[in-house]
């Protein structure tokens, strides 16, 4: 028997594997689950996108793309950018098509981290930032924010988790899986740390067309000083629900777009030609699907919330992304058994808090990406298992 | 299009208390504007959808396309109250193109829709042909 440990590199031994996982599988393999548990839109890519990738196909366009992406795609990408947020990007030097987001995080930090400088990550955050941060060589360095502040990142806490290894802050809003977004006043005042400690922002903004009551996002890229020290992420999956194309991109200053470029080219290639057809058309006539689908989250968002604060789990308004995190606490139990208890009781499936940070425990991640009926019986049923156990207590 | 009238056209059973943290308006405003809804006949009524072929004693549904002749004094309207009389038709369309009229009619067989269409339709005056299509709902 070989003992393959040993040809195994140990950081990626050491990583954990992903708490949102343990759930899913769970409610898989139940009959009768309602899931709240999914991070990925209900709908289904509007059909004008569709067609598109599929008349792309039938003219048999089946090639790689250049290594940064179709031309046609930077300009549109670089057009929105500019078009929703006043924000110039040359798109032949300063963006880079990837695939999913994930790709562009992971290229960022690969291309900035050198062994032993720090990242500074605010948590609860998406799962994905840590251990992409620690493969690079990084080291990251959790900040919790908290609710008591709308779970916003506050200036004073990221003042004081700068050492002199501080090289990188990733800015995770419209958060998952909170809900929380930042807006200018709280860029302006982080931005002001940024550039007293000389620091590059990661700014992953892949929600950003998932704001609500009138507050649009904000790129700290827009803040004064901060367009030469951002690099954007964003991407296609959850603006026009296209999570299964794999698309995505970074915008930022030119020298850091070619260094993540050419680590691309090695890695991938090019991103999948289809889904970039696909994405030109979501950019060029994909606004009204967009803000369909926002009015509907937005009225699953209210639902929800309500639902939550009514059953006595006190909820803070999420404004952004499509999750709410209500806290937990006041039923005695720990996120993890919560969590447990009401799969195996309720057949309803939600993420714990702590899956997405330590500081997240005390919370559940509730999806709110499902039609009003599956939302409504969920809540039904999470209603009930809150009851029974008051009973118990 | 307005959006109370979205909801409850998707999901009638929907609480006041709920439309009104969905839509973030006021309990009492959603009421009214139900109300008035009601009232002038916006909201014709609440009913259930039913899945009827998964109930023992199913039936069929066909839709049936009329040509008539219009009567000089009421148009379509004397066929189609005629058609709507009788107790297999469901509903009466007014269509525009190569019919006039569409009935959507239930029977316990398909013969008994046969039978229909010979016996009692064919003999409204005015009508001048039919052409029955069958109906699966999927």
């Amino acid at each position: 028997m070989i003992n393959y440990d040993k040809y195994l590199n140990s950081s990626i031994r050491s990583l954990a594997p992903s708490g949102i996982r343990k759930f899913f599988d769970i409610a898989n393999e139940m009959d009768h689950v309602i899931s709240l548990s999914i991070g990925e839109p209900d709908f289904q890519t509007p059909w004008h996108i569709r067609d598109e990738g599929i008349r792309s196909l039938e003219k048999g366009k089946t090639w790689y793309s250049p290594n940064r992406g179709f031309s046609d795609l930077l300009k549109e990408i670089s057009n929105y950018y500019e078009r929703r947020f006043s924000l110039t990007y040359n798109p032949f030097e300063q963006a880079l098509v990837t695939v999913g987001g994930s790709e562009a995080i992971d290229l960022a930090f690969r291309c900035l981290l050198e062994e032993g400088d720090e990242a500074i990550i605010p948590q609860p955050a998406f799962v994905c930032y840590n251990p992409l941060c620690t493969m690079a060589g990084g080291v990251p360095v959790n900040i919790n924010t908290k609710n008591e502040d709308n779970f916003r990142l506050k200036a004073a806490d990221l003042e004081a988790a700068i050492t002199p290894k501080t090289k990188l802050l990733v800015l995770p809003f419209p958060n998952n899986p909170t809900g929380a977004i930042m807006e200018r006043s709280d860029l302006e005042e982080i931005a002001e740390v940024v550039k007293r400690h000389d620091l590059m922002v990661l700014s992953d903004e892949i929600y950003c067309e998932l704001t609500y009551g009138g507050r649009n996002h904000v790129s700290i890229a827009s803040v004064d000083g901060m367009y030469e020290r951002t690099i954007v992420i964003n991407g296609f999956s959850k603006s026009y629900a296209m999570t299964g194309w794999r698309l995505g991109y970074a915008l930022g200053p030119a020298p850091i777009i070619s260094q993540m470029t050419k680590l691309h080219q090695y890695g991938i290639m090019s991103a999948p030609t289809t889904a970039q057809y696909a994405a030109i058309e979501a950019l060029k006539n994909g606004d009204r699907d967009v803000n369909h689908m926002r009015d509907e989250y937005d009225m699953r968002r209210r639902l929800v919330v309500d639902g939550f604060n009514e059953m006595g789990l006190s909820c803070f308004e999420p404004l952004g992304a499509f999750y709410v995190f209500p806290c937990i606490q006041s039923t005695g139990l720990s996120s993890e058994e919560f969590c447990t208890r009401l799969i195996m009781e309720k057949h309803v499936a939600v993420v714990p808090g702590n899956a997405f940070g330590e500081c997240g425990e005390g919370f559940v991640r509730v999806s709110y990406s499902y039609s009003l009926k599956h939302l409504k019986a969920a809540l039904a049923r999470i209603r009930e298992f809150v009851e029974e156990l008051r009973h118990e207590g | 299009m307005d959006k109370l009238l979205q909801l409850l056209s998707k999901n009638a059973q929907f609480s006041t208390a709920e439309l009104a943290a969905m839509l973030g308006e006021p309990e009492d405003h959603i009421k009214a504007q139900i109300k008035e809804y009601e009232n002038n006949g916006i909201i014709k009524g609440y009913q259930a959808v039913v899945n009827w072929e998964n109930m023992a004693d199913s039936f069929v549904e066909a839709m049936i396309e009329l040509k008539v002749t219009p009567k000089k004094e009421t148009g379509f309207d004397e066929i189609a109250e005629r058609c709507m009389a009788f107790e297999e038709v469901e509903s009466v369309y007014l269509m525009a193109g190569v019919y006039d009229l569409a009935l959507i009619v239930r029977g316990q067989t398909m013969q008994d829709i046969s039978m229909f269409v010979a016996k009692k339709l064919s003999t409204i005056d005015g009508i001048l042909c039919a052409a029955t299509r069958t109906e699966a709902s999927i």
